[in-house]
This record gives structure tokens, sequence and C-alpha cells, in this order.
């Protein structure tokens, strides 16, 4: 074939890191700091649910939006947790992943020239969507200084006359860092005044370790322009179970709906009747893991002290994201030594945007024990580096 | 704190101070103060280690014995239950629900010993009226703990 592919994806920027991965992939006995999912099995209440769906043979499609019954059990959740009212019927549509949540809700709102603002650094695959759905991405530089929060002024000088989308990326993968109601507020405040839609992507919402997740889409006046995406992945470690959901108004939610029937028809439907059961009798499991990985923060904190690293603290998801300027090399220089030298894998912070340069993201969905070996290597390393 | 203290102990008692003080977000002065409290009010009651006793070379049984007993007036099953647990090779003592009074526990015994439990002392107890010994054949999990489960880390080395 001679016509040339699709110049929109031909555009994409391949992941700066590429080079990194490919050495990673290489080294079969590196000890890893570098997923962005949980270590822990999927509780065997809601995998036995699964087992039990395909046992009685609910092997069929669901509704396109999803089971009804999942509908409920998730607008009572987001009512118990955040106190935020969806209808069930007209204002959930169920996901495979929240990845496809950003995907079809940018694509439901963009019209061809609008800007999408997104606060880096950040999961990845805002910006490729964005593009993807037309819009000019936007990308505001968030500062260390700020523990990686998005501030009104931040968020004002960048908006323009065709801002049509916030992304609002909290808690954050790759930083750690969270929004609290405060900050929200003042968030608010800006996109209200200037008419804007948000999309908010609180994947992370059950991991904070500072006071309960507050939702944008629980302030006055947000609810009518936001989507709020959530998922099972994190919250119950149900990454390979693929299932996600978007809440907006029912205009959105219906736009959405409508790609989601042509391009998926809908999600995995034993995977939906196992976060039923998540969703009913979850809250235990949630506890019990973010517990887990609040000591692990602790520890890291700690030995980051405790070495000399500079790393602000982070309060959110299962990230730390140290900063390792002191040492005068890039970030994938850096995550290069030390894969190499030392044998453990952590992601350049730079693959989450240019302001993530000088940072590394060091994942704590590990066990105590692992994290130890790989925090006496990084010692090990810092000091080489250092004298 | 307490609660989550004795979460991670009763997983793992041979955690130090140090290391407790950083997992709990408090100081070391602090856990040592509230372990010792912990202790004293008879919440902390030892700290054991769990032996899969199958893997050594060491060839004994473990056994669940029910009894029913006559309860004794003015003082219900405590008596008896004491009666019984006073025997060093008795491992644990529940008062339980249902078609028997008590479940007794020995573990790690020779067949022999474990016999000779049954036939010359808890049978002649004047309160029991019965007893059915069951040997455990495989132990699967003991203390949340699973015996032989291999943990393979499956995930993607990396993922964004």
């Amino acid at each position: 074939m001679t016509k040339p592919l699709s110049k929109a994806v031909l555009g994409l920027k391949p992941s700066g890191i590429r080079k990194f991965f490919d050495i990673v992939s290489e080294m079969k006995d590196a000890i890893s700091l570098g997923v962005g999912e949980p270590d822990f099995d999927t509780p065997w209440h809601i995998r036995d649910e699964g087992i039990y769906a395909l046992e009685k043979g609910k092997t069929f499609y669901t509704s396109n939006s999803g089971l009804k019954e999942l509908r409920e059990e998730i607008c009572n959740y987001l009512k118990r947790k955040q106190n935020i009212a969806y209808d069930p019927m007209s204002e959930v549509v169920v996901t495979v992943g929240g990845s496809e949540a950003i995907d079809i809700g940018l694509r439901a709102l963009i019209n061809p020239g609008d800007e999408v603002i997104i606060p880096q650094p950040s999961y990845v695959s805002y910006e490729p969507c964005a593009i993807l759905a037309g819009a000019k991405p936007v990308v505001i530089n968030l500062k260390a200084e700020n523990e990686f929060r998005l501030t009104a002024e931040e968020l004002k000088s960048a908006i323009t006359e065709n801002t049509k989308v916030l992304i609002l990326p909290f808690p954050n993968n790759p930083t750690g860092a969270i929004m609290e109601r405060g900050d929200l507020e003042e968030i608010a405040k800006v996109v209200k005044e200037n008419d804007i839609y948000v999309m908010s992507d609180e994947i992370y919402s059950e991991l904070t370790y500072k006071g309960e997740h507050v939702s944008i889409a629980s302030i006055d006046g947000m609810k009518e322009r936001t989507i709020l995406i959530n998922g099972f992945s994190k919250a119950y470690a149900m990454t390979g179970w693929r299932l996600g959901y978007a809440c907006a108004p029912k205009e959105i939610v219906k736009q959405m709906t409508k790609i989601h029937q042509f391009a998926i028809m809908c999600a995995p439907t034993t995977s939906q009747y196992a976060a039923v059961e998540a969703l009913k009798n979850g809250d235990e499991d949630v506890k019990t893991m973010r517990d887990e990985y609040n000591r692990r923060r602790r520890f890291l904190m700690n030995a980051f002290k405790e070495m000399g690293l500079d790393c602000f603290e982070p309060y959110g998801a299962f990230y730390v994201f140290p900063c390792i300027k002191e040492f005068g090399m890039t970030s994938e220089e850096f995550a290069t030594r030390f894969l190499e030298e030392e044998r453990v894998a952590a992601i350049p912070g730079n693959a989450f945007g240019d302001s993530g340069e000088g940072y590394l993201r060091i994942s704590y969905a590990y066990s105590l024990d692992n994290l130890k070996i790989a925090m006496e290597r990084l010692k090990h390393f810092v000091e080489k580096l250092r004298n | 704190m307490r609660e989550e203290l004795l979460s991670i102990i009763e997983k793992n008692s041979r955690i130090d101070l140090k290391e407790l003080a950083i997992l709990l977000g408090v100081e070391e002065i602090d856990v040592a103060n509230e372990i010792q409290k912990l202790e004293e009010e008879g919440i902390i009651c030892g700290y054991h280690t769990l032996i899969n006793w199958d893997k050594t070379s060491i060839d004994k049984v473990s056994a669940l014995i029910e009894v029913k007993v006559t309860p004794q007036r003015g003082q219900g099953f405590d008596k008896i239950a004491e009666r019984i647990y006073n025997y060093p090779e008795v491992r644990a003592v529940y008062l339980i629900s249902g078609g028997y009074d008590l479940l007794v526990t020995l573990e790690e015994k020779t067949l022999r010993e474990i016999a000779n439990f049954v036939s010359d002392k808890l049978s002649t107890l004047d309160s029991v009226l019965s007893t059915a010994t069951h040997f455990v054949l495989k132990k699967y999990k003991d203390h949340g703990t699973v015996f032989d489960k291999k943990h393979r880390d499956e995930r993607e080395i990396i993922t964004p």
C-alpha cells in the first residue's frame, strides 16, 4: 500500500522515553518500581462473583450504558462517598476502564479548534486523546513549590476564548498530588466564570492519605459542567478487568454512550457483575489496601529523608515523585544509570510531561520487603553520585 | 494507632520499634508505650511463630476433639474448660455453639500421645459425656497464611 495512514495518528508523539522502556524490557532481573497498578490480587469475593456470573452463563452483552444494577450501585457509591446525586438511568455510562471514558468524553465535547487544558505532569493519554478528538492541547506545567497542585492563577493564565475543557487529574499519577476542597473551590470559581467544562479523572479517589477525597463535581454549580471519571482498577485492584465509568449531565452522557455503543458495544459483562460485588461489599478491602499503601508511603518518605533526597510529601495515589535535580542529570539519564548500575527500574518524570523533568516516579505498589531492597540500592546510588 | 499497630504486629511480631514508628507515622516512644499498655491489658498475649511442621522431618499430627460435657451448677462450662486447658499438651479450647460443647485442639503430637490424652485424661473426666477425635490430614492455611503459596509478580515491569 502506498496511501498514507492517518495523519492525526502518525502525528502523535511517540513516548519521549521509548529508549528507556526498551532498555527496561531487556533487563529481566531488575527490581521494578515502575508499575501503575496495584500489587494486590482482586479480593476473592469479587473474583468469586465474576466466576459465579460465568457459571450462571451470564455471558451476553449488557445494555450499552452498562448493567442497570451496576449503574445504581455506582450512584449509591458516589452519593455515599462524595454526596453527589447522579441518575443511574441517564447520567452514567460504564466504560472499558477509565481510559475509555477519557477518550469518549473528550470526543463528545470537542469541536475542531477547541482547546483542552492539561495540567502536567499527568497520565500519558490525555494529550493524545485530546489531539485525536480534534482539540488543541494547552499544557499547564505544575510546580513543585505548589506540591504539584493546580492553582487558580495558573488556570487563568492558560484560558483563552477557545478554551473548552479543563482536565483535572487528581489524585495525580505520577506526582501523588491531591487537591483539597479549598483548592477545588478556587478552581471552580475560575471554571464557572469562564464557562468551561471539567473532566475530572478521579481513578485514584480511594487512595488518599489526608482526609477524604473531594470531587469537584460536589462543589456548587459544578456537577452540570463536569464529567466525573472513576473506575475499579486502583481502588479494588481490578486493572485486568478493564472497567471504569463516567458520570455527567445527561446531554453529555447521551453523546458519550453513542460513541461507546458504536466503538465498544458494552463493557465486559463478567467484570460488571464482579464490580457490583465490589461496590456492595468492598469497603473493607479498600481500607485494608489503603492502610498498607499508606505505610509504604511513610516508609519511602522516611527513606528519602534519611538519604537527603528532596521530595514533597504526596497524599494520594501510590506514587512518590522525588527531585533528582541535584545530580545534574536528566531524568532519563538518572533512570537509565539507576537501572544499569543498581538494577532498579523507576520511570523518568518527563515521561509524564516536560515539567516532570528532574523528577523520578517511584511506585509503591510493591511489598515493603521489595521497597526496602530498592531503597537500599537507591541510597547506594545516591551516595555514589554525591562522592 | 492501636488498631493499625495490632494489625501490623499480628502479621509480623518481629518488626522493630523504629520501623513501626515509621510505618505508623508516630514517635518510637509512643509505639513502645502503646505496646506496653496492650501487653498489660492482656490484649497482646504472646508473640508466636507460624510453623509449617509438615515441611520438617518431625513426624507428628494434629487433632480436633469435639467434647460433650455436663455443665456444672454455678460454674457453667468454665470449670470443666479449665480442667481441660490446664493440660500442657492442649493447644486451644473453645466453647462452641451447636452439636457439641467444647472444641479441644492438640497440635504436633504423636498419634500415641493424642490417643493417650483422649482415653486416659479427657474421657475419664467426670463431666465429659463423649468425645469425637478428628485428625488433621493436611493444613492448607493457618493464621491467615496460605502454606505452600508461591507468589510471582506477573505484572509488566513498567506501565504508565
